[in-house]
C-alpha cells in the first residue's frame, strides 16, 4: 500500500483536517484539565512544608513545561520549513508562537505569586526566572519578525532562523537550576523517578496534557485562520465562502 | 579612490575564504577610517552614558565601585547596538550587498571580515576605553583588569549576535525596535558573565570561571554564528 505521506502538507486539505481535528483536543483538554484540577486541589494531599499554598505548582509547572516545548516545536516546524521549503510548516510555527507566549507568560505570573508567600518577594534576578523571561522576548521578537515583512514568505524564513538561532537558550532554562544555586527550587520531577507524593504527580501531568492539547486546538485554529489569509485568492478558499 | 566603486571581484577567478574575509575587513575599516565620525559617535555615546550614572544615582564612592562593572557593560551593549546598522545595512540600502553575493569568494569569508571589521571599529576602542571609565567609578587594578579582559572577551560574541539579527531584519518595518527586541536579549547571557567577570574580581573571588565560559561562549559563536549570518543575508536577497 502507498503512503501519501504529503496529503496533508498541502493547505487546502490540511484546512479541512484542522477543522475536523480543532474541536476534539478542545474537549480533551477541558476534560483532562477538570481532572487535574481535581486532582490537584482535592484529593492532593497539603504540603509539609509550604501549606496550601504550593497548589499554584498544578498550573505553574505545566505552563513552563509548555512554554519551552513549544519554543522547541516552533524552532523544529521552522527548520523543516527552512530546509524543505514547505508553506504549511512556516504557518504552523507562525501559529504555535502566540500560544507559547501566553504559557510563558502565565508561568511567570504564577511564579510571582508562588514567590510572594513563600519566598517573600514577587520577582528575584534568578538565572531560572530571568532565562525564561529571555525566552519571552525571543517569543515576542519571534511574532514582530515574522510580521515585518511586505512578503509574508521572507518573515517566515528570517522568523524561523531566529528561532532556531534561539534554542540555545532551551538547556540554559532547563539546567538553570542544576548549574547556579539559586532560590528557585530545583524539579522534583525527574526521569529516573520523582520526590512528590502520586496524587501530586497525576494532577500536574493531567493538568499538562490538558494544556498539551489545548495548544495543539488553539495552534490548529490559528493555521486555520493564517492559511485563509494567505491563500484567500485561490478557487478552493474563494468557494468555501459560497 | 572611490571606495564604494572598488573592484568587488578578484583577479583570480577561484574565490577563498582567507581573500574575501582579507578584501571585506579592508573595505570595512576603510570605510571607518574615511568616517571617522560613525565610530567617535560611538566611543563619545559610551562615554556619555557611563558618565551620567554617577550624576543620577548619587556620587558615593562605595555606590560606584558596586554599580561600576554593570553600568559600563551596559552601556558597551547599547553602543555595540547601535554601531549594528553600518554593518549590513547600509550596503543593503544601496546595493553593494547584492554585488558582494555575486563575488566568486564563500558568503562565510566576507561576512565574517565584516563582522571582525565591525568589533574593530566598536568593540575594540571600547574595551580599551573600559579602564579609564572604570577608573570615574572607582575601581581597583585587578578589577580594571577583570573588566578589559571580560570586555575583549565579550564584545566579540556581541559583534557576531548583532551580525545575525540586522542580517535579519535587513528591510523589515520598524527597523531599530525590531532589531533592539531581537538582539538584546540575546545579548543578556555576555552582560551576566561579563560584569560578573569584574564583581567577582572586586568582591575577591576570582574572574578567571567568569572568562572561561566567556571565552566558551566566544569559540561556540565564532563557529555557529556566521553560517547564520550567512543564512540571514540569503533570506534578505531572496
Amino acid at each position: 500500500m502507498k503512503i501519501a505521506w504529503f496529503y496533508f502538507a498541502s493547505p487546502s486539505t490540511f484546512y479541512r483536517l484542522a477543522g475536523w481535528l480543532a474541536p476534539w483536543f478542545f474537549v480533551l483538554a477541558a476534560i483532562l484539565g477538570a481532572a487535574g484540577l481535581y486532582v490537584g486541589l482535592f484529593v492532593a494531599p497539603t504540603d509539609a512544608q509550604q501549606g496550601e499554598v504550593y497548589r499554584i505548582i498544578f498550573v505553574h509547572v505545566p505552563a513552563s513545561w509548555m512554554s519551552m516545548f513549544i519554543y522547541f516545536v516552533m524552532a523544529c516546524y521552522g527548520a523543516v520549513s527552512l530546509t524543505f521549503n514547505t508553506r504549511l510548516a512556516a504557518m504552523m510555527a507562525r501559529a504555535l508562537a502566540p500560544t507559547g507566549a501566553m504559557f510563558t507568560f502565565v508561568a511567570l505570573w504564577t511564579g510571582s505569586f508562588w514567590g510572594r508567600p513563600t519566598w517573600g518577594t514577587y520577582w528575584v534576578w534568578d538565572a531560572r526566572i530571568t532565562s525564561e523571561l529571555v525566552l519571552l522576548f525571543l517569543y515576542f521578537g519571534f511574532i514582530a519578525l515574522a510580521n515585518a515583512f511586505e512578503d509574508p514568505r521572507r518573515g517566515d524564513r528570517a522568523a524561523a532562523l531566529l528561532a532556531l538561532i534561539g534554542l540555545v537558550n532551551l538547556p540554559i532554562i532547563y539546567f538553570s537550576v542544576v548549574w547556579w544555586n539559586t532560590l528557585h527550587q530545583g524539579s522534583s520531577v525527574k526521569f529516573t523517578g520523582t520526590t512528590m507524593q502520586v496524587e501530586m504527580l497525576w494532577g500536574m501531568l493531567l493538568v499538562a496534557l490538558s494544556f498539551w492539547m489545548y495548544s495543539i486546538g488553539a495552534s490548529l485554529t490559528r493555521v486555520r485562520a493564517i492559511i485563509l489569509e494567505r491563500e484567500g485568492r485561490t478557487h478552493w478558499a474563494r468557494s468555501l465562502a459560497t | 579612490m572611490n571606495v564604494a566603486a572598488a573592484p568587488l571581484a578578484p583577479a583570480q577567478p577561484e574565490g577563498s575564504f582567507g581573500a574575501g574575509f582579507a578584501w571585506a575587513f579592508a573595505r570595512d575599516m576603510k570605510l571607518a577610517v574615511r568616517h571617522p565620525g560613525e565610530t567617535l559617535l560611538v566611543v563619545a555615546f559610551f562615554v556619555l552614558v557611563a558618565s551620567l550614572f554617577p550624576l543620577g544615582i548619587g556620587a558615593e564612592p562605595q555606590l560606584l565601585q558596586r554599580v561600576g562593572p554593570g553600568v559600563i557593560w551596559v552601556c558597551a551593549l547599547l553602543a555595540a547596538f547601535l554601531s549594528l546598522p553600518g554593518m549590513f545595512a547600509s550596503d543593503y540600502a544601496d546595493g553593494s550587498l547584492e554585488q558582494m553575493t555575486l563575488s566568486p569568494h564563500p558568503m562565510v569569508g566576507w561576512t565574517a571580515g565584516k563582522i571582525a571589521a565591525h568589533w574593530f571599529a566598536s568593540g575594540l576602542p571600547l574595551t580599551v576605553l573600559s579602564p579609564l571609565l572604570g577608573l570615574q567609578y572607582g575601581l581597583d587594578g585587578a578589577t580594571l583588569a577583570a573588566l578589559a579582559a571580560a570586555l575583549l572577551l565579550g564584545t566579540p560574541v556581541l559583534s557576531l549576535l548583532g551580525a545575525a539579527c540586522t542580517a535579519l531584519t535587513l528591510g523589515a518595518r520598524g527597523g531599530g525596535m525590531l532589531l533592539a527586541l531581537l538582539a538584546l536579549p540575546l545579548f543578556v547571557p555576555v552582560l551576566v558573565f561579563g560584569a560578573g567577570a569584574a564583581e567577582a574580581q572586586a568582591s575577591g573571588l576570582t574572574a578567571a570561571p567568569h572568562l572561561s565560559i566567556l571565552g566558551a561562549g566566544l569559540i561556540l559563536a565564532v563557529m555557529g554564528l556566521p553560517p547564520a549570518v550567512c543564512a540571514a543575508v540569503r533570506i534578505a536577497m531572496d
